[in-house]
């Protein structure tokens, strides 16, 4: 009943707007309720299944977004925060769903894209660039992060044409391996970059990184984190809606469908990897400047492997190739990883502190993260083996096929019939 | 004239010569069949004409200028397209978008016009959407543009692999036995429907088929491959009676009792 009203897009709209209201009222009136606030960030899933026109849902999820979650969470730090790091995690999943989603290429070294972008806005935004440049340039100020946020971009994508082009000569595990081989060899690079040039500062990490600026108002706390990350989701989700369901998503899905087809039908397996590689890892480099500009610091272990696996899951466990699966996905993990554990762990310490139960701590359940992780990808293979909103080809709407302008035209091939008689 | 030729082509996989000196041409708007029996090369000589395959000797000459060592996408993009054996279809998608994969190569948007989705891509799109559609109107399956392709029954999925083959506007179309798996009337059907190709889009057709009615009534030009060499060549008449051929099918002492 429940999974059939979640499959037709009928949650009623009335419903919806109650759910917001009691969720929002219950944060606003309740001082860091985590319930209230969980409440709140399940009513973007609501929004989506509500019934009732784009028009209506949109507005609803804008509302959510640019509206209450702001007004009701704003002056706290922590949930926006929170958010934020929802966010950061969303775009990247997003930005990795291009390449293992559609393209269908096992990319376990996703997160170098995203060290490089981070680094890229870090060493010009500090006097690390000194280092290395000569004259006194350096460093810039927090204004250059608009332009960063582009020059991150660049950057990646650089990073992922040049890593695509020896490792797309593999495919499958092989292509698994060697990504994640080079992911490390990225982390390792930056680790080590602080001689003979320092470049990168190696272990002790790049800072003071400058807060973004606009117009001479410092943007460094999470709440305007939370709009620029949005902003930055908001782009990544029209682009992935776009490519989707282009000549290269088309051709993207091809290649992950069956290589030898795709190849018998003219498209070019390298440039087409090339492209999915080039443009997920350029949306990590985005989010890697936003995510160095957030934290004013920058090391190498922030890049690690796990942060790769952990994206990985987000995608596969939302719906590899679903738009709105790996959002939920991305939403879903985040919110476990740095809220749920931690709050779970805080409930037992508690209840330990008041002396009605004796925790050792070895059973503390934040320290169980990895294990609470196999246990829901297990669960998800077994029952949702799609992920949880699983992806879902458009249909085309035929009327609107056969009204087109173009349909009395006699093209490709068929020009030919057309000739004959 | 030779639309297609094939000189001297030769593939080994290790010790076993699957293809060895085969010298065929093709007339422009003829079906040819090549025939043989299994493990006679057949596939082996579409995978070299296709690209899929690096020959090692010989060479493939289309219109004149020679493809070998071109990838099968540059050399689909030339003209030459194919269905395969086992079925592949993007099974994910759905069938209308299956065909638009085969315009891939006459589309030009790129990453930055998708994007910004420009009047360009847009127009673009629907030209290829009106087009994949007729092509599937064409082919007798538009009913079905929007079911999942791996979803469709066998006989579809065959007809559908042929609509996306012929969205690439191809010149020359390699058939990997189109009639397999199926009934004496599908198989009719099928015939009628390769001649129709042939006739009203000027395709050239070379199939390789185990179904030797639909080969003998179907093809004016027939090349017979045996251990990777071919052992015969001509009309299906000439096959039909070629003392070479019946031994290579059945064996030498049914050459000998007729």
């Amino acid at each position: 009943m429940e999974m059939n009203l979640l499959k037709n897009k009928e949650v009623p709209l009335l419903f919806t707007v109650l759910w917001i209201a009691v969720f929002s009222g219950a944060l606003y009136s309740l001082d860091k309720s985590v319930i209230a606030f969980m409440g709140v960030l399940f009513s973007i899933i609501l929004v989506y299944y509500t019934k009732g026109s784009n028009l209506i849902r949109f507005a609803l999820g804008a509302a959510v977004l640019l509206l209450i979650i702001p007004l009701v969470a704003g002056d706290n730090r922590y949930y926006m925060e929170v958010a934020t790091q929802v966010g950061i995690y969303v775009a990247m999943a997003l930005g990795l769903n291009i390449v293992v989603g559609f393209a269908g290429l096992l990319d376990l070294g996703y997160v170098a894209f995203f060290a490089a972008g981070a680094y890229a806005y870090a060493i010009f935004t500090t006097s690390q660039a000194n280092e290395f440049i000569p004259g006194d340039f350096f460093p810039l100020s927090g204004e250059w992060f608009w332009p960063f946020l582009i020059i991150g971009l660049i950057v990646a994508a650089i990073f992922g044409i040049l890593l695509g082009l020896p490792v797309l000569r593999v495919k499958g595990d092989y292509l698994a391996i060697v990504t994640l081989g080079f992911g490390e060899i990225i982390r390792i690079v930056f680790n080590n970059l602080d001689k003979p040039i320092n470049i990168t500062n190696g272990p002790q990490g790049i800072t003071p990184i400058p807060a973004p600026e606009l117009l001479g108002i410092k943007m460094g706390t999470p709440f305007y984190f939370y709009f620029i990350v949005l902003f930055v989701i908001a782009f990544i989700v029209l682009a992935n809606v776009r490519f989707e369901h282009s000549r290269l998503g088309r051709a993207w899905i091809a290649v992950r469908e069956d290589e030898l087809a795709a190849q018998s039908m003219g498209i070019s397996l390298l440039n087409t990897k090339l492209a999915a590689f080039a443009t997920g890892a350029s949306f990590a480099g985005i989010v890697g400047v936003i995510f160095a500009a957030k934290q004013t610091f920058v090391d190498p272990t922030s890049f690690t492997m796990n942060e790769s696996i952990a994206i990985l899951v987000m995608v596969i466990l939302g719906g590899s190739g679903s738009i709105p699966g790996v959002v939920l996905g991305a939403a879903f993990v985040t919110v476990l990883q740095v809220q749920l554990l931690k709050e779970f762990s805080n409930f037992l310490h508690g209840l330990q502190q008041s002396g009605l139960i004796n925790l050792p701590s070895q059973l503390d359940p934040s320290k169980f993260q990895r294990l609470v992780f196999g246990v829901i990808l297990v669960l998800v293979a077994l029952y949702r083996p799609n992920g949880l909103i699983p992806a879902k080809r458009k249909k085309d709407d035929i009327d609107s096929i056969k009204q087109s302008k173009h349909f009395g035209e006699q093209q490709g091939i068929l020009a030919k019939v057309a000739g004959r008689k | 004239m030779a639309i297609l030729e094939a000189n001297g082509l030769t593939k080994r996989f290790g010790g076993l010569l699957a293809n060895e000196d085969v010298t065929v041409k093709i007339e422009e708007g003829s079906i040819t069949a090549v025939i043989g029996p299994n493990g006679a090369g057949k596939t082996t000589f579409f995978n070299m004409v296709t690209g899929f395959y690096e020959p090692d000797g010989g060479d493939v000459i289309l219109d004149g200028k020679s493809i070998k060592g071109l990838r099968p996408d540059q050399i689909a993009e030339r003209g030459i397209t194919r269905t395969f054996q086992n079925i592949r279809l993007f099974k994910e998608m759905t069938a209308l978008e299956n065909v638009m994969v085969g315009t891939h190569s006459r589309l030009s948007a790129g990453l930055l016009g998708i994007l910004f989705n420009t009047k360009k891509v847009r127009q673009e799109e629907e030209k290829a959407r009106v087009e994949a559609y007729k092509l599937m109107e064409y082919v007798g399956i538009e009913h079905i543009a929007n079911e999942a392709a791996g979803s469709l029954p066998y006989g579809l999925q065959r007809r559908l692999e042929i609509a996306r083959a012929l969205a690439t506007n191809p010149k020359i179309i390699l058939l990997d036995e189109p009639a397999a798996g199926m009934n004496p009337r599908e198989t009719v059907e099928m015939t009628d429907f390769i001649r129709k190709l042939k006739q009203e889009l000027n395709l050239t057709i070379i199939l390789i088929e185990h179904d030797m009615k639909l080969v003998m009534g179907l093809s004016e030009y027939i090349h017979v491959l045996d251990y990777g060499k071919k052992i015969a060549e001509g009309t299906p008449e000439q096959i039909r009676n070629n003392p070479k051929v019946i031994e290579a099918y059945l064996g030498k002492s049914a050459t000998e009792a007729s």
